[in-house]
């Protein structure tokens, strides 16, 4: 992207003929056309897309979401040296900016894995922890903390709060996987990983950028999102609460398990009342179309088309400033054995939900709380994890990530 | 390691001492990836008769340095390029963090000092890398963790020097056999 705008997709891409940041229809036609006629360019030209790494912002937020992605969330091994955190960002940043370009990393074992950037993204946040050293304390962002205990949560400690996070995203999981090990492994003595959460969404070319994904629910899932010229006021911070923040923002990463049996269990039309949107295009039960605003007073033999229990009757928003960036991945692991407190399910399959704001306490709890009091949808979900961050602002070639924070 | 053009991602930086501090972590100054200098280039005399140093022609780039838990030795790594249309030639080096600075060759697996030192070729490069070229560090008086930089200096043969710095990382490899 070129300076100080939100991540977008370089010249390389658009010159490969692909979409560009929220392109619209381009990557379908060439999707056809990979089973056709040509059938290596364009693969080559997904795998040569790059997303820049550097920029007022951070890559890999408002980016349109790659196939693939691993969020890593690690703890500090030392905590209270605030030097120690320093070093792993300008290690995170030289390296996450080579990698992105399909360069290897500077002491890469295995450079044959970086030459399909595929739109890699490295994007680093810092949680509570992270400001335990004393220098930090005061750098804290207000609102980095635990989200409110909400009463349909069955937290597990090993989807809990982190000290860090690294989110890379990629279209390519080979490519994926190695940037993700080049950057665990250059700091493996300074950190300690607790957990991975893997995500997928469709694969790259089988529909346009634009298009809103499905979850394993087979729902259309992130139809609502704030438009793209409210991004300065409703995810970038402006540095009013903490300065050396401005131009980066919050991610709430909670882990959502959904349960597949039961939720097979309904019928067709259980399914979309309990969403409020149709199975097909996700168009309100009021509308034809995927975006067609709810109407949620309308009404057939007195009863509300949208019901008020619906996932998208309690999910609107009440307030202008209840709107954040939603870009969740489906995760579908090997089933595990039942949990106290959760329905035992044949599968493990679940949303890594993720959602980017301002400020989390203000714009996105106030929703949350709302589902928790009362959705539908809750019988066939449970969240399992919950961890805030505070993602930085970009990086620029003489200013490393976290550069603000310690300067 | 391969040479790769990094679009400025590399910040420069010009170094006119020698005497820094070594672990500048807390400093979290720039991200060094190239760094040139001339031993002389401060000569207040200024009667600069002939050419530029030898080191003047150099510049160091991806540079960087094998964490280790314990003091003993590690490697440095990089490209050095050399600008000039001459070959020129590292002779030693030094660090303030190391006893002493080695230049090592590896051959059959086992690593020993090159003699006569490097030889950059005129508008060419040297690759310093793990299994090949590179710089030792002996005899160091502490661990050199993950995420500190670390200076080091290069003398050329006119005795000229040229200082960069590396950020140490984690790095599982570099386990050459030393043969002293």
């Amino acid at each position: 992207m070129t300076g100080g705008g939100a991540a977008g997709v370089s010249r390389r891409s658009v010159l490969a003929g692909m979409t560009g940041l929220a392109g619209l229809g381009v990557g379908a036609a060439a999707g056809v056309g990979i089973g056709r006629s040509d059938r290596r360019e364009p693969e080559a030209a997904l795998a040569s897309q790059t997303v820049d790494f550097y920029g007022t912002h951070q890559a890999g937020i408002v980016t349109p979401p790659q196939a693939h992605a691993n969020f890593v969330g690690l703890d500090l091994v030392d905590p209270r040296d605030p030097a120690t955190l320093a070093g792993i960002l300008r290690l995170w940043s030289q390296d996450g900016a080579r990698l992105v370009q399909g360069v290897p990393g500077l002491a890469d074992p295995e450079p044959e894995l970086a030459p399909n950037p595929s739109r890699l993204t490295v994007t680093v946040g810092l949680g509570p922890g992270a400001f335990d050293a004393a220098p930090l304390r005061a750098k804290r962002p207000g609102w980095l903390g635990p989200l409110p205990s909400f009463a349909i949560d069955r937290l597990q400690d090993r989807w809990g709060q982190t000290d860090l996070i690294v989110h890379v995203g990629s279209d390519d999981p080979l490519t994926l996987a190695h940037a993700t090990r080049i950057l665990t492994a250059e700091v493996r003595t300074l950190v300690k990983t607790r957990w991975v959460q893997r995500g997928f969404r469709t694969a790259r070319g089988t529909q346009p950028d634009s298009q809103t994904q499905r979850n394993l629910f087979g729902q259309i899932d992130g139809t609502v999102q704030p438009a793209a010229d409210r991004y300065d006021e409703l995810i970038w911070d402006d540095g009013a609460d903490q300065p050396w923040l401005a131009g980066g923002t919050s991610m709430v990463v909670r882990r959502i398990a959904m349960h597949m049996d039961t939720w097979e269990a309904l019928d067709r039309g259980g399914r979309e009342f309990a969403l409020g949107r149709r199975l097909g295009n996700g168009a309100p039960l009021t509308g034809t179309e995927e975006h067609d605003e709810p109407d949620f007073t309308a009404t057939k033999n007195t009863f509300p088309v949208i019901p008020e229990t619906s996932h998208i009757a309690r999910a609107h928003r009440r307030a202008d400033h209840e709107q954040f960036l939603r870009r969740s991945y489906n995760y579908d692991e090997p089933p595990e054995p039942p949990v106290d407190g959760m329905p035992a399910d044949s599968s493990n399959i679940g949303l890594v939900f993720v959602t980017y704001q301002r400020d989390p306490v203000k714009q996105f709890v106030p929703v949350q709380q709302r589902l928790s009091d009362l959705d539908h949808l809750n019988e066939w979900t449970t969240p399992i994890g919950s961890a805030v961050y505070a993602m930085l602002p970009g990086a620029e070639p003489d200013r490393p990530l976290g550069y603000s924070l310690f300067h | 390691m391969t040479t790769i053009e990094l679009r400025k991602s590399d910040h420069v930086a010009q170094r006119r001492t020698l005497r820094l501090p070594l672990v500048l972590i807390a400093a979290f100054a720039v991200l060094l990836g190239v760094a040139a200098c001339g031993s002389n280039d401060d000569d207040s005399s200024g009667s600069r008769t002939d050419s530029s140093s030898q080191a003047d022609a150099l510049t160091v780039s991806d540079a960087w340095v094998k964490a280790v838990a314990e003091p003993g030795m590690t490697g440095a790594f990089g490209t050095v390029t050399n600008n000039s249309d001459k070959d020129v030639r590292i002779v030693s080096g030094s660090s303030d963090l190391a006893g002493s600075v080695e230049l090592h060759e590896v051959v059959d697996g086992q690593m020993q000092q090159i003699e006569g030192g490097f030889t950059v070729p005129a508008k060419g490069t040297l690759t310093l890398a793990p299994g090949g070229n590179h710089i030792m560090l002996m005899g160091l008086t502490e661990p050199i963790g993950a995420g500190n930089d670390v200076a080091i200096v290069l003398t050329c043969a006119d005795g000229s020097t040229i200082e960069f710095e590396g950020q140490a990382r984690d790095f599982a490899g570099a386990q050459e056999d030393y043969a002293p």
